[in-house]
């Protein structure tokens, strides 16, 4: 789960990141009354879950309260990517000198969290990494010890930091472990890190994203969630534990288990149709999520069939077929179904769905095949 | 023959009373695996199975009394990562954690720990292990597969049971089937599973079934080019996935335009590894 750059940012300065004053707002007339509070220059940013805020004009510096108003409200009004913004953060503008990285996340390979900084801050830092790997400095966090002081040390020589800062540099970095640790983060970063004309490190941007696997133990964030990046079908999906996402095709798929979800999708493609949607029902799935997820799929105008395939393990045959007779009895729909039951109670399921007028399939390619057939009309 | 379970494993079930523990024991017990304890704390001295399986507070208490060698997890998330602890420090050797859902770093700290004891895990979020006629460990249906001589490792769950019903339909059997699991972070990977195969002498050809996400299969691709000698054929899921999006599973998500599932399939195709189109043209591409 994505947090917000105003999020985030309180969050680090929580843990003793030191970050610019500044506030939130969700109209014109707080924007401006913020900037009044702080004086001087500020920093109008839009709040938006998507990368290139400053290219999109999201991003503004404003002399005055009245430009503050206006240009507020010139970006509460816009759309960034696809996605309305609904506040802004005010920030007292700094006088930037110098733009640093520090950042952390999980390298996957090594199977522990990564520190990594940059002197070239501010930009990018995937293009950093894809076209001059070498400015990048990365050191591993053993999980069992957590960040050793000497190795915020490392990373302040290795980016060539001015020793004067190192003190500071250590205590931002000690702090972002300690933020990326207690919220069971999978990054935290600071883009950019900056020293200021007066010669003080400042965190003007952040970023976090938390493991949706930990948000069990993190109430707090989970209500921080923005669900303007999800599409109302998957809010809705989420609620029922289903996995579901929207594509373009014609072909709506109820799929049990990530892979095989996939693999639907792609045999779908292989033979010449377009999947609508991903949808897994999960482990175990009961009777009320397959009832749930069908009636997302056939919300979907686009979707001129089905494909349920449940290959049966946790999941139950006879559970989902009761889940298909129940859905089919509230939601009425002409739009043709394939099914494929395999596994666990497979064959209690499929008498489950004998009198239902339903098309059934063997194998995959079969069930793949019906599908896309059914879908041009058949 | 095979690798990891078979007729010697003595087998004890984390979370034994739960309603998965308990339906998945049944069907473990029914397979012929040789169950010999459960664990839930709190309810040591309990029975299970109508009195065949007895029911333990602890695992260092249920190994010392039934000589448990492998543990099979079947606890919630939350108390996933002390389970493997528990199993760990009991002296269990292998321990197949099923669960799915345990936070990625609970599962950094596990790792690090596991392996500085040398014990070695499969899973998380994993359907476990078979090894057809002599033992099932986790959820595979059983009667999809039969014994042979191939070795199946994927990190997936039910497109591993696909593959291993696409074999039996045309009577090729497995030696056993290695669940690996789809989290970013897991106890075995695809190069350990291989490197059993490998050792085995009666696995003669391996499938491997991987997905979008991460560099794994690439890095099997290397080894397989390095170090293996037998014929392995392998499926990438996720072709059709759209990059940035989580696909279920934790591990299946592309990022950063690395982990597609076309630079897997270019990964295996350059080390001389053949990749099936779909799980059903395995069979064929194997004979």
């Amino acid at each position: 789960m994505k947090l917000h750059e105003y999020q985030s940012k309180q969050i680090l300065s929580k843990y003793g990141v030191p970050i610019p004053a500044g506030r939130v707002a969700a109209t014109a007339a707080e924007a401006k009354q913020i900037a009044e509070e702080l004086g001087g220059r500020v920093v109008i940013k839009s709040q938006v879950l998507v990368g290139g805020r400053g290219k999109a004009g999201g991003v503004r510096l404003a002399r005055s309260a009245r430009e503050v108003e206006e240009l507020a409200a010139e970006i509460l009004g816009m759309e960034i990517k696809g996605l309305p913004v609904r506040k802004v953060l005010v920030d007292e503008a700094a006088n930037i000198e110098t733009e640093i990285y520090l950042g952390i996340t999980n390298d996957r390979s090594a199977r522990k969290p990564v520190m990594m900084a940059s002197a070239a801050g501010g930009v990018d830092i995937e293009d950093v990494a894809r076209e001059t790997p070498e400015k990048i400095v990365k050191v591993h966090i053993d999980p069992l010890l957590g960040l050793r002081d000497y190795q915020a040390r490392d990373l302040a020589a290795g980016i060539d930091l001015p020793r004067n800062h190192w003190r500071s540099f250590g205590q931002i970095a000690s702090a972002l472990w300690q933020a990326y640790l207690n919220c069971d983060a999978t990054l935290v970063e600071i883009n950019p890190l900056v020293i200021t004309a007066e010669g003080r490190l400042l965190a003007v941007d952040g970023k976090m994203i938390i493991d949706d696997n930990a948000l069990f133990r993190h109430s707090d964030l989970a209500e921080m969630r923005d669900l303007d990046i999800e599409a109302d079908a998957e809010i809705e999906a989420r609620k029922y534990g289903l996995s579901y996402i929207k594509l373009d095709g014609a072909i709506g798929c109820m799929v049990n288990g990530a892979g095989l979800a996939m693999t639907t999708m792609d045999i779908i493609k292989l033979f010449g149709g377009e999947p609508a949607n991903f949808l897994d029902i999960g482990g175990g799935a009961s009777a009320d999520k397959v009832k749930a997820a069908l009636r997302i799929i056939l919300a979907d105008p686009n979707v001129k069939s089905v494909l349920l395939n449940v290959f049966g393990g946790i999941t139950r045959g006879d559970e989902v077929a009761r889940g298909i007779l129940s859905a089919l009895s509230e939601v009425k729909t002409s739009v043709p179904m394939v099914v494929r039951l395999v596994g666990t109670k497979a064959e209690e399921g499929r008498q489950i769905l004998a009198d239902a007028n339903l098309i059934t399939a063997e194998s995959l390619v079969d069930a793949a095949r019906k599908a896309i057939a059914a879908a041009h009309g058949a | 023959m095979s690798i990891l379970v078979d007729k010697s494993t003595r087998l004890l079930v984390q979370g034994i009373t739960g309603n998965e523990g308990l339906f998945h024991t049944q069907q473990m017990v029914a397979y012929g695996t040789n169950i010999v304890a459960g664990v839930t704390p709190g309810k040591g001295g309990e029975w299970v199975l109508d009195g065949k399986i007895p029911v333990f507070d602890s695992v260092r208490i249920a190994a010392e009394a039934t000589g448990a060698n492998t543990s099979v997890i079947f606890v919630p998330a939350r108390f996933a990562p002390d389970a493997i602890y528990e199993a760990a420090d009991a002296g269990i050797p292998l321990i197949i954690c099923i669960t799915e859902g345990i936070p990625v770093q609970d599962m950094m700290r596990v790792r690090s720990y596991l392996d500085q004891k040398h014990i070695r895990l499969v899973g998380p979020n994993c359907p476990g292990l078979l090894t057809p006629g002599e033992a099932k460990v986790g959820i595979i249906p059983g009667d999809i597969a039969i014994p042979g001589n191939v070795g199946v490792v994927s990190r997936s769950g039910t497109l591993t049971y696909e593959v291993l019903y696409a074999l039996k339909m045309v009577g090729m059997g497995v030696t056993t089937c290695v669940g690996i699991g789809g989290d970013p972070i897991n106890g075995t990977s695809f190069i350990d599973a291989l490197g059993m195969f490998e050792a085995d002498p009666h696995t003669e050809k391996v499938v491997l079934i991987g997905e979008i996400g991460g560099t794994d299969e690439e890095r099997a691709a290397e080894f397989i080019a390095d170090q293996m000698t037998k014929p392995v054929v392998a499926f990438v899921a996720g072709q059709t996935a759209p990059p940035g999006k989580r696909m279920g599973h934790a591990g299946a998500i592309v990022e950063g335009g690395s982990g597609t599932a076309a630079d897997k399939i270019r990964a295996f195709e350059s080390a001389g590894v053949r990749v099936a189109p779909h799980p059903e043209a395995i069979p064929e591409m194997l004979a």
